[in-house]
């Protein structure tokens, strides 16, 4: 045999023995994933952990265990505006799962008929926003919805009954290209036949939608809110922008986010608990995790996925 | 989708700020002279100021201070406390602090980082009013020098008024009258203010109209020492007061920021701003007509008057500094009735907290100090003592007020709930 790399191995196997170790799939991989191992552990792992920590110290550093705890879902004060901010957290994804579930499955249905011209030029306007800055969002709805320059008179986000919906909306107008693509992408891989044999067989186009391709769509709908929900849990920078920090009006508007950033850098005139806000995140992460637990214990054994 | 990082990213940036704030740079650690003459470093948050200090202040006391040079190193605002405390801890801040007012200063007094100034030359000049962002709880220690105050009022289009034969009111009543007179008109918007923002609403109506009820430094120590409570009528009334503004302020009032009032007023499309003496230089810049500006209105005709006149910035000297006789020497000249003239007239609408007058040039800057000739000084409300607990009375107070404003709270229970807040942590000093 001429090939190189056979007469190549004992040469490199005598020059280096750890060339040989690196030869191993194992250690290869390692290898290969080091650099972003490191850099996720450094920036990800090891700040989590210790924003954990944070929690059970008191603001000068010292172990006070459990205490901060304590006074967040014990003192009166703290567990109201913790609720709260966690009551009105869920009515923002629930806002949010309402409305894009549905509205992005509709566009990314309409974006996959076939005569439709311009589906690219669409699908690309209906993706923009999804691009832009939170900031822009925010402050170019501020404009839209200010009742002095903007198109309604209604002060929709100075009211407390509207705030926390308009808001809503706005993310979801924002990031509605997202489930628009994963929908669309499901949509476009489902094979032409089925398609067609369903029609072969009579049934209408509407029949056709829900009985062949909604069930070969509906596990996206679990992908996408648990994204959804992450995001929406972790949610500070669109209420931050367009509220600010006092999550006014009335605290309406006050999500884990913003309360956890009061409770950490303090609010308009200072005043802010570097243990109490890590307590805060630390309840925010735990939401986040029971919301994945169940998601993947219910959801997941319930959805039937066919594979195509 | 994109704020899942939110908390990872937090996160980071906390832990490079602590990594870089111990670093930080700083050119201050007590300056050494060259030559003979010794350069003192100024620690300010008035990035703003930069020009006027380098250009006006610095050459006005170098030259009647040979051998002290001056450098002005401001930080920006928001950084400003926690750069300087870092900076204080690891012994490189400027030798000449400027002071906040209130808690912020008065933690760094009780570490160790401020000199007392109550034997300065020109100390005398500063009443209690004056001092009191910048003294211990028992009132026995001052620690900065004050040096400026802003004053609450009410901006007015003189073209509006002009127009519709009105005057500037005196009291409530009048008050009642001319925006009604505005209303009818209908070309401008009475108020132009809005309450989505809250804290102008707090600070400017609520602290501003208020010391007139609660008669100034009277009611506000008598909530101090526990002698008065929230719910007592002289703190209601302004509350009641201010439930009647939101009909007089433009559609959507409660969607719309302080920057869009400050729009709406300049435009010539509002005719009444509550506001301050900070933006008198903003005013005059943007506002196509003639301003003008009235004090807050009294509850009865000839009741005595007073005025919300907030310290709002000190000077103190870093106590570990190397120069301490020069910056005492500087600190003195800060409290001169020099020093008060040039900053007055050179930032108008930041008053010299000195007793005794001072000319200022600009019109209606001289009309904003000139209340203090017949009205009584005092600052805003919650500013001393009543905000270091949980919760804090500047959070409760902006949003109370503007639900008051919006009409959601009524001002008997937005009292009531700021007493409850106070009471839930505050034992009167005394």
């Amino acid at each position: 045999m001429s090939d190189p790399s056979v007469r190549l191995a004992p040469a490199f196997a005598a020059s280096s023995p750890r060339r040989r170790r690196l030869r191993s799939p194992g250690a290869r991989a390692l290898l290969f994933c080091a650099p972003a191992l490191v850099i996720y552990s450094t920036f990800m792992v090891w700040p989590l952990l210790q924003s954990l920590r944070f929690a059970l110290l008191d603001d000068a550093g010292d172990w006070v265990g459990l205490d901060n705890f304590d006074k967040l879902f014990g003192d009166p004060l703290w567990s109201e505006r913790f609720w709260r901010a966690l009551r009105q957290n869920m009515q923002f994804f629930l806002f949010h799962c309402l409305v894009q579930n549905p509205v992005g499955l509709t566009l990314a249905a309409l974006l996959t008929v076939q005569r439709l011209r311009g589906a690219n030029v669409y699908r690309t306007l209906i993706f923009v926003p999804t691009t832009l800055s939170v900031v822009i969002v925010g402050f170019a709805w501020r404009l839209i919805l200010s009742p002095l320059w903007g198109i309604v008179h209604t002060p929709l986000l100075g009211r407390t009954s509207t705030a926390l919906p308009t808001l809503s909306l706005i993310s979801v107008w924002q990031w509605i290209g997202i489930p628009m693509i994963f929908f669309y992408a499901t949509l476009i891989s489902i094979p032409k036949e089925l398609i067609d044999a369903s029609r072969v067989d009579g049934a209408s186009a509407w029949r056709t939608f829900w009985r062949v391709s909604f069930p070969l769509v509906l596990p996206m709908f679990g992908v996408i809110t648990i994204v959804t929900y992450i995001a929406n849990m972790n949610a500070f920078d669109l209420v931050f922008t367009v509220q600010g920090v006092q999550a006014g009006p009335a605290y309406s508007t006050d999500l884990l986010g913003t309360l956890f950033y009061r409770s950490a850098y303090g609010s308009v005139q200072g005043g802010g608990d570097r243990a109490m806000g890590a307590t805060v995140a630390s309840a925010t992460f735990a939401v986040i995790l029971v919301g994945l637990l169940l998601f993947f214990l219910v959801w997941r054994r319930r959805v039937r996925t066919y594979q195509l | 989708m994109q704020t899942r990082k939110l908390m990872a990213g937090v996160l980071v940036a906390g832990l490079l700020a602590a990594a870089c704030g111990s670093g930080d740079e700083d050119a201050g650690g007590g300056g050494g002279g060259d030559g003979d003459a010794v350069t003192l470093v100024v620690e300010s948050w008035r990035a703003d100021d930069k020009a006027v200090w380098e250009d006006t202040i610095i050459p006005a006391f170098e030259e009647s201070h040979e051998g002290i040079e001056l450098e002005f190193q401001p930080t920006a605002p928001t950084e400003y406390n926690a750069a300087l405390e870092n900076r204080l801890d690891g012994g490189e801040a400027g030798d000449i602090i400027a002071c906040r007012p209130f808690d912020i200063s008065l933690e760094l007094f009780e570490a160790g980082h401020l000199e007392a100034v109550d034997d300065l030359e020109g100390m005398d000049a500063f009443d209690d009013v004056a001092r009191s962002g910048w003294v211990t709880d028992d009132g026995a220690t001052t620690y900065c020098v004050p040096m400026a105050s802003v004053i609450h009022g009410f901006y007015y289009n003189k073209d509006v008024f002009d127009e519709l034969g009105l005057e500037p009111p005196t009291t409530t009543e009048d008050l009642h009258t001319v925006l009604d007179a505005i209303a009818a008109d209908g070309a401008a918007t009475p108020i132009a203010q809005g309450t989505v923002d809250q804290w102008d609403i707090a600070e400017v109506d609520y602290t501003g109209i208020g010391p007139n009820y609660w008669k100034g430094e009277e009611g506000r120590q008598a909530l101090i020492d526990g002698s008065a409570q929230f719910t007592d009528p002289e703190y209601v009334a302004p509350f009641e007061e201010l439930a009647t503004w939101g009909q007089y302020m433009p559609d959507g009032y409660e969607a719309l920021s302080y920057d869009d009032a400050k729009v709406l007023f300049t435009n010539g499309d509002g005719a009444i701003f509550p506001g301050g003496s900070w933006e008198i230089t903003g005013f005059e810049r943007d506002a196509g007509f003639e301003l003008g500006v009235f004090a807050p209105p009294l509850p009865t005709d000839g009741d005595p008057c007073y005025i919300s006149d907030h310290v709002d910035i000190g000077m103190g000297m870093n106590a570990d500094t190397e120069h301490a006789d020069e910056a005492r020497t500087f600190l003195e000249w800060v409290a001169s009735e020099e020093f008060a003239q040039l900053y007055s007239n050179e930032l108008p609408g930041f008053f010299s907290l000195r007793e005794g007058a001072v000319e200022v040039d600009n019109a209606l800057a001289d009309d904003f100090v000139s209340w203090r000739d017949d009205c009584e000084s005092t600052i805003r409300l919650p500013a001393q003592k009543l905000n270091r607990g949980d919760p804090a009375m500047w959070d409760e107070l902006y949003a109370v007020s503007s639900e008051v404003v919006n009409g959601t709270l009524t001002p008997a229970d937005a009292a009531q709930r700021l007493q409850e807040g106070l009471d839930s942590w505050y034992t009167p000093s005394e």
